[in-house]
């Protein structure tokens, strides 16, 4: 049962990630991208740990914060990066 | 024994219930028509859905290796912290660039003061000028 269902659910998560891709390419501006790359960043931490589950291992979910965290820090800074033309004023 | 299967149970439906939030709040990104409805998907489904996920392997590990663990819970809440205020951010950088919207979304750029969108500076009384 849980295999099927772990399957289930990386079929999801790489067509969600798929959908990311499509608005990346071809979201009309900027923020549109930014908004399908933080996602893509989300997506990719429900990845890895859908990869712990599978290899029966903990030692990804280190690499699953810090993920999240840059994920945050690079998506702030772009956000204040198109509002005031600059990071750090 | 009947125990195990039934948090077998559990383990798969908040997995299913995980990818079928994360899957929902991506297809919400890619089809909805304008930037400000494209928000909603990510920033509450997706996040949700993650969340759900992370639950499933704690309760994984727990079942497996007998002791809880702390580490995925500490994945759900910093993504439950930091969601709210990049959502923010990006709306706040929608209406400042401006972008088109479809008529029936409420909420107009002019709600925003001239400072908030960087026309003139914020003040500052208390290193004298503002």
């Amino acid at each position: 049962m849980l295999d099927v269902a772990l399957f289930t659910t990386l079929a999801l998560v790489i067509a969600a990630l798929a959908l990311n891709v499509y608005r990346l390419a071809v979201g009309p501006d900027m923020p549109d991208r930014l908004l399908a790359l933080d996602t893509m960043y989300i997506n990719s931490i429900a990845l890895i740990g859908l990869l712990g589950l599978w290899l029966n291992t903990k030692t990804y979910f280190e690499s699953a914060l810090l993920i999240a965290m840059l994920g945050f820090i690079s998506t702030v800074a772009v956000c204040k990066y198109l509002l005031r033309g600059d990071i750090i004023e | 024994m009947t125990f195990y299967v039934i948090l077998e149970g559990v383990i798969s439906l908040l997995l299913i219930a995980g990818g079928a939030f994360v899957f929902i709040g991506s297809l919400g990104m890619a089809h909805l028509p304008d930037f400000y409805m494209r928000l909603h998907g990510p920033t509450k489904a997706t996040t949700l859905g993650i969340g759900c996920m992370l639950v499933a392997s704690m309760l994984y590990f727990w079942v497996t290796e007998g002791k809880p663990d702390i580490q995925e819970m500490l994945i759900t809440l910093f993504l439950f912290i930091t969601a709210p205020v990049s959502a923010h951010l990006l709306a706040k950088t929608g209406l400042h660039l401006k972008l088109k919207h479809v008529e029936k979304t409420a909420g107009r750029p002019v709600e925003l003061r001239p400072e908030e969108v960087g026309e003139k500076p914020v003040p500052h009384p208390d290193r004298g000028h503002g």
